[in-house]
């Protein structure tokens, strides 16, 4: 499965990332050489096999339900790149 | 006349302290002058924390002499990754995305450090956001192998490991997905631990792939690498795997006597033209040492971790798996990097999306989009169950493998890394060739073990070598006991790079 530049572009727009003509170009390059190499998983014979998608034991943890102490706004907001009335502040969303 | 301090290990800096024949001030001022001797020729810090360092360390000579009980690493320099939130220090993962970044709280760890009296020195440089094995993906500057400057220090914790190579810190804390802590430290030539999942708490570390990710650390020593995980293995609920068994003594573990183990050699990784040959013969000689010991060796097979060697080319199941699962991981961590709470956001102007899209095209190096892309790939809509979900099923193979191996063995006895350091800008260009490197780390992340890199050599060119050492779940007592008695019988660990003169 040759990974085409289309595709590149497709999956920058799902990763929201704005790449440049030459990146798209080198990615594209570059992912196919990667998904090859990752072809050798096919050479696996992986029917029935349950995916491992934790090794830690799968069990729930509990807590009290107590409330805890949240950070103090301006401390949360300290590191905003825009913030405006107590808030962090985004471009328009709804027009 | 007292040894100087870069001579001395992280527990008799601590003795030297506790019995009052150091001040914290004067082991604090002192590991700065070597500190700021070499970080130009090694390059190994990102922020340098003296003025908090030095505030730390009157403060542990007044509690002392109050006659205050003092904790495990009293007195003692540490030095930190950048992925590890420090509360008022920058944390940047060496990415310009979190340029800036100054954390509101700490890191489980890090709360660690400072309950046990150690004193924090500085965040050292990382490939970044751990992405890489040879910390030249840091946006902020280069680390040098302190055992020869036109190489590379390994990675991702490439500047823990040259910090504790170079003695300008006694201990470091890594991090290590698929071999971040312990390749480094192989080539490197210091001791670094990857605690089994879920020994130590990841509250505060910056997350990469949540299902491999581990904290831990770097030393000289077997005895100091025990110090600093009992230091910072008890438990935590602000990270849900982190385990509620009790920590053990680990440096009581250090003299559990090894005579009548069994390691087990797996035949898959020890083949012809999957190890350079300077490699081989140190791992070789390492074994011979270990045998006379009293550790018996016994060949096993781990099949779905094997090396192909293919003209002259390697390929693994193992990376390839990682590569699906770390990235497609790393994908969905990495999506709250959007310019809006902190970090890097784009100066153009545009709609929501334009701002996430420029933010991130802008602020991610090309390692990390190189990344995201191949994991959002494998997860989109028509791959998830040719990439993402077979590789679930090949980490269940893997971790089937080891499973086998202990009913015969007690530890798994192998390489760290196929070559010693390679040159600054060898696989820079090659992002295949980069992932190679960690071929012979990668299965203990995915079967979620732990796993030891251990000094055993250099090659003729004067470069660290390393052996591994893995064992089972919650088993770092055998590995820390295995590399002690290693290091007590060889002197591998206290040859120093020559670094004075710049």
């Amino acid at each position: 499965m040759p990974i085409t530049r289309e595709q590149v572009e497709y999956v920058a727009h799902l990763s929201r990332l704005k790449l440049s003509e030459e990146e798209k170009d080198r990615f594209a390059r570059q992912l196919d050489a990667i998904l090859q190499a990752v072809e050798k998983l096919n050479e696996l014979d992986t029917d029935g096999v349950e995916p491992l998608v934790h090794v830690a034991p799968r069990r729930n943890v509990f807590r009290e339900d107590a409330a805890g102490e949240s950070l103090p706004r301006e401390e949360a907001l300290r590191n905003a790149p825009e913030q405006s009335e107590g808030c962090f502040k985004v471009p328009r969303i709804i027009e | 006349m007292a040894k100087p301090l870069e001579e001395l290990t992280a527990t008799a800096i601590r003795d030297a302290f506790l019995r009052r024949e150091r001040s914290a001030r004067s082991i604090v001022e002192e590991q700065f002058a070597i500190l700021k001797e070499r970080e130009v020729a090694v390059g190994a810090f990102l922020t340098v924390m003296q003025e908090e360092a030095l505030a730390r360390a009157d403060a542990l000579d007044r509690k002392l002499a109050d006659g205050a009980q003092m904790g495990k690493l009293a007195g003692i320099p540490v030095a930190v990754k950048d992925n590890i939130c420090t509360r008022g220090v920058a944390t940047t993962c060496a990415s310009r995305i979190l340029e800036g970044y100054v954390p509101p709280y700490d890191a489980h760890v890090v709360e660690r450090l400072i309950e046990e009296d150690a004193v924090i020195i500085g965040k050292t440089n990382m490939d970044e956001f751990a992405m890489g094995s040879s910390t030249e993906n840091s946006a902020f500057k280069l680390t040098r192998n302190p055992w020869d400057r036109e190489r590379i220090p390994g990675g991702s914790s490439g500047g823990s490991a040259a910090a504790v190579a170079a003695r300008m810190a006694p201990l470091a804390l890594g991090s290590d997905t698929g071999g971040s802590i312990r390749q480094p430290a192989g080539l490197c030539g210091v001791v670094g631990l990857k605690p089994t999942y879920g020994r130590v708490s990841r509250y505060g570390l910056v997350a990469f792939a949540s299902s491999l990710d581990q904290i831990g650390p770097l030393a000289r020593t077997a005895g100091d690498t025990a110090l600093l995980l009992e230091a910072i293995a008890p438990r935590d609920g602000r990270d849900s795997t982190c385990t509620d068994r009790e920590v053990p003594d680990y440096v009581e573990a250090l003299e559990q006597p090894i005579s009548g183990l069994t390691f087990g050699l797996p035949g898959e990784f020890f083949i012809e033209g999957g190890l350079d040959r300077e490699v081989a013969r140190a791992l070789e000689q390492a074994r011979r040492c270990y045998e006379a010991l009293g550790v018996r060796f016994r060949d096993i097979s781990l099949p779905h971790s094997r090396i192909d060697v293919e003209d002259g080319q390697l390929s693994s199941y193992a990376v390839a798996c990682y590569y699906i699962l770390c990235t497609a991981e790393a994908s969905s961590n990495l999506a709250r990097y959007d310019g809006v709470r902190y970090g890097h956001r784009s100066d153009e102007r545009g709609d929501i999306i334009e701002m996430y899209s420029r933010t991130r095209g802008e602020g991610f190096g090309e390692e990390v989009k190189r990344r995201i892309m191949l994991g959002t790939h494998a997860l989109s809509s028509g791959y998830y169950d040719a990439y993402y979900l077979r590789a679930g099923r090949v980490r269940r193979l893997i971790q089937s493998d080891f499973e086998r191996a202990w009913e015969q063995v007690d530890l798994v006895f192998a390489p760290v890394s196929p070559t010693p350091a390679f040159r600054i800008g060898e696989k820079a260009d090659d992002p295949l060739a980069m992932y190679l490197s960690d071929i012979f780390t990668i299965s203990c992340n995915l079967a979620g073990i732990c796993g030891i890199s251990v000094p055993c050599g250099f090659s003729s060119e004067g470069l660290p070598v390393a052996l591994q050492l893995m064992g089972r779940h919650w088993d770092e007592e055998r590995l820390l006991a295995a590399a002690h008695a290693y290091q007590i019988h060889t002197d591998w660990h206290k040859r120093a790079p020559a670094l004075e003169g710049g």
